[in-house]
């Protein structure tokens, strides 16, 4: 049995919305990076950039999301495929999301500016934290480019780390606010940031499970991981 | 029912309906059809049974002709021409406008025949050429592979698909314009009607096709543009990925979902 369609147009249109996932993906994984960066280096002229490209980012969820339906409305698909386009469908929400995170890093980082911020502050662990987030959606996107559920389950495995750097970025900004209380308004800020990078992990955990989904039929959202583990083998 | 049949004016229109009343006696079986067919693209007409899909189909090539009792008034134009009120030769017209029926009707005879009987009532070709004509023919239908060599044989020694396939390579083997399919894939099983399907899409690169189909997720899948009917009424016409996404009348949208009776 083959893998393609006997509808050489059915098989365009499904690897046509696969690939625009990954070119959305792409996208929000730049945004990111640009916003860590402009934060890291106090510049707000590529936290402006950041901004500016997230109406791309929102436009791109919305073409693919119709797309994906007239796919659905057309072709009536089954089995595998319609998996594949329901977990489209979600995996460009969270991207979506991860888009609207980066954006909040660069808008924080415009404010962090004009308040005149020191640089004392822990800038540069936040930046480790983000790298964590940031491979945790590049190795999802690369499992989602090649359904492939062994690295899908890494990804999962891999989320404590980013939720324990959270923590520890927390005790260290409380530490920072009661030793400065002049820094409160600032450490807030990024607080908020770095919950921000731990809902990248939590939205790069989610293709993840969609990508499990997609291959092996199961939804393991809510799962312990034994039954994950058990899901993928 | 008066609709609006603007095409994008991206489309060429092939042929232009206006006002087609037709009667089966003094049954009025088509009600005031006013529709633009595209060029180059497919066209699919759906609808319950009785909506007079089919007879709209058979006036296009004037087929009614054949019967008495059934007359049709109105225009329907091709390139311009309107080809109720031409003089020209009806076989001609027909030679412009084929048509596939829904059971395969291969004549009693070989394949190699069966592609050159049509070509030679229209064209006086040396045998090779004529051997370029049935091979172009069966290629286009995508039926060559599987008979090239057995081109002598009977073509109702052929499955039902690859009859199906052998018809459409006998409409195309005269070189018209326009493809009628009269619920080509119904008498076919899933993997026959997947390869006509797919057949159709690499088709209308150079023919117009309009297709009756019963099966509105055939329609789905292989048109460019839908027509829904009911009663002898065009109730709505549109791409085919508005139609089966948001149509515009309740109505179309009861008989897609499933909500009628």
């Amino acid at each position: 049995m083959s893998d393609k369609h006997l509808s050489t147009q059915f098989d365009a249109d499904l690897s046509g919305i696969s690939a625009r996932v990954l070119e959305m993906g792409g996208l929000v994984e730049a945004q990111l990076v640009q916003a860590m960066h402009a934060l890291s280096t106090f510049n707000s002229d590529i936290a402006a950039e950041v901004l500016q490209k997230e109406e791309l980012v929102n436009q791109m969820e919305m073409v693919i999301d119709r797309d994906l339906s007239a796919i659905i409305a057309r072709r009536q698909p089954t089995a595998r495929d319609l998996r594949l386009l329901i977990a489209v469908s979600k995996a460009i929400a969270n991207l979506e999301r991860v888009g609207d995170e980066a954006a909040r890093i660069a808008r924080t980082t415009q404010r962090l500016i004009s308040a005149g911020v020191s640089t004392r502050l822990p800038v540069g662990d936040l930046a480790f934290g983000a790298n964590l987030a940031i491979a945790q959606l590049r190795k999802a996107l690369d499992a989602f480019a090649r359904l492939d559920t062994a690295h899908a389950l890494e990804v999962l495995k891999q989320d404590d780390q980013i939720d324990q750097e959270f923590d520890g970025l927390l005790r260290k900004l409380i530490t920072y606010m009661m030793e400065d209380p002049r820094t409160i308004s600032s450490s807030i800020d990024l607080v908020f940031v770095a919950k921000a990078i731990e809902r990248v992990g939590d939205h790069a955990k989610n293709l993840a499970e969609v990508i499990i989904y997609v291959v092996k039929g199961t939804d393991v959202r809510h799962s312990s991981m034994a039954d994950v583990e058990n899901a993928v083998r | 029912m008066d609709i609006r049949v603007d095409l994008p004016t991206s489309e060429r229109v092939k042929i232009s309906v206006r006002g087609l009343n037709f009667y089966y006696g003094s049954f009025l079986a088509l009600k005031n059809i006013n529709l633009d067919i595209p060029e180059r693209k497919v066209t699919a007409f759906i609808g319950p049974s009785g909506c007079g899909k089919s007879t709209l189909l058979r006036v296009f090539n004037r087929m009614f002709e054949l019967y008495p009792e059934q007359r049709a008034e109105g225009s329907i134009s091709v390139d311009g021409e309107d080809i109720l009120k031409s003089k020209r030769d009806v076989t001609l017209i027909r030679a412009k406008i084929g048509m596939v029926f829904q059971k395969p009707t291969p004549f009693p005879m070989s394949i190699y025949d069966n592609i050159a009987f049509g070509v030679r009532l229209f064209e006086t070709l040396p045998r090779v050429e004529m051997d370029e004509r049935v091979e172009w023919a069966l290629k286009k239908a995508a039926l060559w592979g599987e008979v090239k060599d057995k081109l002598n044989q009977n073509g109702a020694s052929l499955s039902g698909g690859q009859q199906q396939r052998l018809c459409i390579a006998r409409g195309i083997a005269i070189k018209p314009e326009v493809l009628l399919l009269d619920e080509p894939c119904s008498a076919l099983d899933p993997i026959s009607t997947g390869k006509i399907e797919e057949l159709i899409h690499e088709l209308k690169a150079d023919y117009t096709v309009m297709i009756v189909t019963h099966n509105m997720q055939q329609a789905a899948r292989c048109s460019d543009y839908t027509a829904y009917m009911y009663l002898g009424d065009l109730v709505e016409f549109g791409p085919t990925s508005e139609l089966f996404m948001k149509p515009k009348k309740k109505d179309t949208e009861d008989y897609i979902t499933g909500r009628f009776g």
